[in-house]
């Protein structure tokens, strides 16, 4: 039931409602609201019920192993959520001056030194507020580097078939036109076809590495050196960080510009919508263009650069600092975990994937890339079974639920058939993973057996199998109150 | 199996195409892409007087699994499009060789249809990427 249906008219949270009316003194008349808002009129324990139920209907990271690939949604440590709460940071006004700010300009500032160390990258900026906003970003800072040297006919942006939506629709909104390279049959990019496409035209390379295939691109160093010999620049997209975490590092590879998704790999809330923080890092030929504002030592003193010391930034993305909530959250876990539990993270999030590869394997599952070992996550491809059952990754995914997990990544990466993007993360114990591969071989003797109760799955669960279609055909996104 | 009638051309990204015989061509996708994509949600056409050239991604099906561009199979002028899918793109589902069909192109003179595959080869390229 909908929190408006429980609306009854003059019924109020009278302890939670302000005193008098804010008065509105500046706004014109033609722009004052006429009608009442259609918000809900209800108790205080009404609200309180209606979201405690549907935070109890939740598949959370908190209740559920969640194993969504290429999102990496690991455990937030408590830690970081009740230190990144004290009163010192809550508190403090957006518009606070630097001089009241130093305690939370410091841990910014750590932050951004310690992203560079991470990454090995020269340069790094916290304002982007996402992942896309950071990929904007970036893709922003390869356009103002090539205008700046007068090479404006750098339009074409090269972008492999298996890289998220994001990247070539950042690449569009950058004024770029995308050009798709195709990924071999090993899941490494199509060298022969990357070196047929670079030329005089070329801006760049958007490349995720591990790719979203769950590989570790073996050539990055040829293809950063056909990229570059062009006079193009590599991007780096950190959606799979985590797998490489403290083992090696995007400046290394040869990347000129990375996006770092905080959300992701330094285990802040994700997932339910954000906020997220998508930090970027530059080699030093980008860093005039980084955006602002960025947070530098003066002296003793910690304070901010806007676009007046940095007149060359591609500007600001979000209002005051960007997700500072956040930012402290990542700088937290980073420092809880120093340079060796890093290093730690990177293993354990690659043994737990590879563990649980070689257990489907061995039950018969197929990999996507038999022959190749995988990064933090992996796919299987359910072809086989979708053939000879008539049940498909979907229906796999939606009988996972009954089990209590939470599904994979379905049909993603769109090269793979039938596919389940795979990605456990290194917070889960070895009894989880068993469990795990134990719910996909009961769903496929389900499959051979009563093929009907996995195609109509999830049986346990508040709602069953939904009608995507019907609803992304006749879109209901708002609610209306009744006609009279 | 599914259905390739034998007087289309086709490509290997499963766009099919029509000579309608005046100097224009008729152009959707087939039944195999849309059994793959499942139930469509949306299209996007292209604009009439577009020009496009061989592989140009010139409009867009989505589905509840994926989105998917569609390439331009020819070189040649956009002189229609079918209005009707922007409303019921499952027509693309029930009739992909029909009322599905996406853009009709004014082809251009060096346009060669004949270097398309004909229904056995597009067959064949199927069974192979099986």
């Amino acid at each position: 039931m909908l929190i408006h249906e429980q609306s009854r008219p003059g019924r109020r949270a009278t302890a939670q409602a302000p005193l008098n009316q804010a008065a509105t003194p500046g706004l014109p008349a033609a722009l004052r609201r006429r009608t009442r808002a259609a918000l809900p009129e209800v108790s205080e324990l009404q609200a309180v019920r209606h979201y405690t139920r549907l935070s109890q209907k939740n598949f959370a990271i908190d209740t559920h192993f969640y194993p969504l690939g290429s999102c990496t949604m690991k455990y937030n440590p408590r830690a970081c959520n009740s230190l990144a709460s004290l009163p010192g940071f809550l508190a403090r006004h957006p518009a606070a001056p630097p001089g009241h700010s130093q305690g939370i300009l410091a841990c910014l500032f750590e932050l951004q030194e310690l992203l560079k160390v991470v990454t090995g990258m020269h340069a790094v900026s916290l304002a982007p507020a996402a992942g896309a906003q950071g990929e904007l970003a970036g893709v922003l800072m390869i356009r103002a580097y090539h205008d700046a040297r007068g090479d404006h006919e750098r339009r074409e942006m090269l972008v492999p078939d298996a890289a998220h939506g994001t990247n070539p629709a950042s690449a569009i909104m950058a004024g770029f036109a995308v050009r798709e390279i195709p990924t071999g049959a090993d899941g490494d990019v199509d060298l022969a076809a990357l070196r047929a496409a670079v030329g005089p035209r070329t801006a760049g390379i958007m490349l995720t590495n591990p790719s979203t295939v769950g590989v570790f691109d073996r050539n990055i160093e040829a293809i950063a050196e056909v990229v570059h010999a062009a006079g193009g620049l590599l991007y780096y997209d950190g959606a799979n960080l985590n797998a490489i975490l403290g083992q090696v590092r995007p400046g290394d590879m040869g990347f000129d510009v990375i996006h770092m998704n905080l959300h992701k790999t330094f285990s802040t809330p994700h997932g339910g919508g954000g906020p997220g923080a998508g930090p970027v890092g530059v080699a030093a030929h980008l860093e005039p263009y980084l955006p602002v504002p960025l947070v530098v030592m003066d002296g003793a003193n910690y304070r901010w650069h806007w676009e007046g010391e940095r007149p060359q930034s591609i500007g600001r993305l979000t209002a005051f600092g960007g997700n500072i909530g956040i930012l402290l959250r990542a700088y937290i876990y980073a420092r809880l975990l120093g340079a060796e539990g890093m290093r730690r993270v990177g293993e354990y999030a690659t043994l737990n994937a590879n563990y649980l590869l070689a257990r489907l394997r061995r039950a018969g599952f197929q990999p996507a890339y038999a022959q190749r070992r995988a990064s933090h996550e992996f796919i299987i491809t359910l072809k086989q079974e979708a053939k000879t059952f008539g049940v498909n990754a979907m229906d796999f995914a939606k009988r996972l639920l009954d089990y209590g997990f939470h599904a994979p990544t379905t049909y993603f990466p769109l090269l793979v058939p039938e596919c389940l993007l795979i990605e456990p993360t290194e917070s889960e114990t070895r009894e989880v993973l068993d469990a795990f591969a134990e719910a996909m071989i009961q769903i496929r003797a389900e499959a051979e057996r009563e093929p009907e109760t996995v195609r109509r799955a999830p049986h346990q669960l508040p709602v069953r199998r939904l009608d995507d279609v019907r609803a992304a055909r006749q879109l209901d996104l708002a609610w209306q109150p009744p006609a009279d | 199996m599914s259905n390739v009638p034998t007087d289309l051309r086709y490509t290997k990204s499963h766009e099919w195409i029509r000579d309608d015989g005046d100097g224009t061509a008729t152009v959707g996708i087939t039944d195999h892409a849309q059994d793959a994509l499942g139930d469509l949600v949306f299209v996007e056409l292209p604009a009439i007087g577009q020009r496009l050239g061989v592989n140009d991604a010139c409009a867009v099906v989505e589905s509840v699994k994926a989105a998917s561009d569609i390439y331009a199979p020819v070189a040649g002028e956009v002189i229609a499009v079918n209005g009707s899918l922007e409303s019921q793109p499952e027509l693309i589902n029930s009739d992909a060789y029909g009322e599905g069909w996406m853009f009709q192109l004014r082809l251009d003179t060096d346009a060669d249809l004949q270097a398309l595959l004909d229904a056995d080869g597009y067959t064949q390229a199927l069974a192979e990427q099986d």
